[in-house]
């Protein structure tokens, strides 16, 4: 732990000489990520059209247009407005979901390692089963039980993941409890909760925002999967996969349709991949 | 050993039972079964005669029991569209779903495994940089996006094979081969990791340091260990044939299992569902329950330590 502080202490002061030190893929990929991160944000302003708005005069233009850069789709709808929309809603699931896997798995973790015994055979138990399950399955049949909402299809993808993070939470918590700093505050009289979050989850966050990385991807794949077989957001609303999905009705004539949202999901997935990756390596060698 | 094979039985046990509660869960969640089933238009009549059929008016834990004893024997339900058994219209469709899974699988393992060994036994190569570089590729790529690519590329644009269904052997080409490219990759960057910590090892240093050939300290003492944590990712990749092959089959309107169950989940046909659900716990729990017997055999540790313990 004293290492990592000093990590931290080294990383404020030489900022500068540290920034010199990142290679060009991470770069990219950050540059990337932040660029659709402010399309998400930035949805309304940044859209030449509604992603709603037919145009049927212009059907199925094909990219390079002046007025549709990207072209447009078979109800004359902009491919770059339908992507940003597209955009938007993928990023927000994605993030909603990786949030709350991130909260649940880390606080059955805690949980775990805080009671032992009984309760945690039953969150290892869960963990287990829920790993040798392929979480794709369970999805469908969740979606076929309650039929497809955006807060449901965010709580579902909410529980992709979760058992990572808290076997990971547990076994950190239980060597992190072992040792001086938490059994102190302990003694001073500080109550579980407080030794939890503002003592250990401090110290074991850079293992836990690594796991998000890794995660995070998978959940984009996922949802752009289950858009893809019409399972999962639902028109009018768009979202990457979604696109994918109508957009392959029109592969002969207009492939850009499915092109766009399909380069737009991989460059993603791929650049927070190497941004994970790099982080990894900084931040927790135990993990390689 | 006999210790550690039962506690593995027991633990499928555990799983298959889990499994079977989750279903009931849910599907007890998603309001009044009966409605969902016969639609909200159906006569009382019938309704109350479904609740009495399926044992909806006892106790709920009279209901989750006999919802067992139900799966125990085998009685899965019907499917709403055509009556039929559920089981009978799932069987049907196995082996189109085996006829694109088994050779993607032989796929993933003729080139992910060579590929993952020869990149670590050459690490920092450029063939070990070509196999990494075509690894992430291989995640990062969603297999849907791969097949339309290949799609647009060999039936749209050269016009060589069919872009969908199952006519001829031709219509398999491009299916199999999404599966396989994308599990090839995934596997050929778990070789290579596992092959190089194996290569880390004393023990290799040790042998080198011996005299034995690089070839044989290779063949003799490095792939044996690195079998271990490979076998794991293969058991899970046969596990989850059925699962992998939803979205590609999909893609390729191939008349599986897979495709069989996203029609299902749209129409909401839960029998269906249910029992390719159970069907996937299934295949799953039996290849973990081979994976551990093999781990038994592989790892001579296990057999005498009596069981890994917590896991």
């Amino acid at each position: 732990m004293t290492d990592r502080a000093l990590d931290t202490a080294a990383t404020s002061s030489g900022l500068r000489q540290r920034l010199a030190g990142v290679p060009v893929p991470v770069w990219i990929a950050l540059t990337w990520l932040i660029a659709m991160v402010a399309v998400a944000l930035l949805a309304d302003l940044v859209s030449p059209y509604s992603y709603t708005a037919p145009n049927l005069r212009n059907r199925l233009v094909a990219p390079g247009h002046p007025l549709h850069w990207l072209g447009t789709d078979e109800l004359g709808r902009d491919v770059l407005s339908r992507l940003i929309a597209s955009i938007r809603i993928s990023l927000l699931i994605a993030f909603g979901a990786s949030l709350m896997s991130a909260v649940v798995g880390t606080t059955l973790g805690f949980l775990a390692a805080y009671f032992r015994g009984f309760v945690e055979q039953l969150v290892l138990m869960l963990a287990d089963f829920q790993a040798s399950m392929p979480f794709l399955i369970m999805a469908l049949a969740v979606l076929a039980f309650f039929g497809s909402s955006l807060p449901l299809l965010i709580g579902l993808m909410g529980l992709f993941g979760w058992e990572r993070y808290a076997r990971i939470a547990r076994g950190l918590a239980i060597a992190a409890s072992a040792q001086g700093y938490a059994s102190a505050v302990t003694q001073l009289g500080a109550s579980p909760t407080r030794v939890y979050l503002k003592h250990i989850l401090p110290n074991i966050a850079s293992t836990l925002i690594v796991s998000m990385t890794l995660v995070f991807p998978e959940v984009i794949l996922l949802e752009s999967g289950l858009s893809f077989l019409g399972l999962g957001v639902q028109p009018p609303m768009t979202s990457l996969g979604n696109m994918v999905g109508y957009g392959r009705e029109y592969i002969t004539r207009a492939p850009w349709i499915m092109l766009a949202p399909a380069m737009t999901i991989v460059v993603t997935t791929l650049a927070v991949s190497i941004l994970g990756d790099w982080l990894r390596d900084r931040l927790d060698p135990t993990l390689r | 050993m006999l210790r550690y094979f039962s506690l593995r039985l027991l633990r499928a046990f555990i799983t298959i039972g889990l499994v079977v509660t989750f279903a009931f869960v849910v599907l007890r969640l998603s309001g009044d079964p009966a409605l969902i089933i016969l639609g909200p238009e159906s006569a009382p009549e019938a309704i109350a005669a479904f609740r009495k059929a399926w044992g909806l008016d006892e106790p709920l834990w009279r209901q989750y029991l006999s919802y067992f004893g139900a799966i125990a024997q085998g009685e899965l339900g019907r499917s709403m569209r055509d009556g039929r058994a559920a089981i009978d219209l799932v069987a049907e469709r196995i082996p189109a779903t085996l006829a694109l899974t088994i050779p993607a699988l032989i796929i993933k393992l003729g080139i992910g495994i060579p590929a993952g060994i020869i990149a670590a036994l050459n690490r920092g190569s450029l063939t070990d940089r070509l196999v990494m570089l075509l690894s992430v590729a291989g995640f990062t790529v969603p297999s849907f996006v791969l097949g339309l690519v290949l799609v647009l590329i060999f039936a749209v644009q050269l016009g060589w094979l069919p872009s969908g269904g199952q006519d001829s052997w031709r219509h398999a080409i491009l299916p199999i081969a999404t599966l396989g490219i994308g599990g090839a990759a995934v596997l050929a960057r778990f070789t290579r990791s596992a092959m190089l910590e194996v290569l880390g090892q004393p023990y290799v240093r040790t042998a080198s340091a011996k005299g034995v050939p690089w070839r044989q300290v290779v063949i003799g003492h490095a792939l044996p260990n690195a079998t271990i944590p490979t076998v794991t990712i293969i058991g899970f990749m046969v596990g989850s044939l059925i699962a992998g092959a939803v979205v590609v089959e999909s893609v390729f309107s191939w008349p599986g299992v897979g495709r069989l169950l996203v029609v299902a989940v749209s129409n909401r046909d839960l029998a269906v569902v249910q029992c390719i659900l159970l069907l996937v716990a299934a295949t799953m729990v039996v290849s973990n329950l081979i994976v551990d017997l093999l781990y038994g055999f592989l790892d001579p540790r296990l057999r005498h330590a009596g069981g890994r313990s917590g896991s």
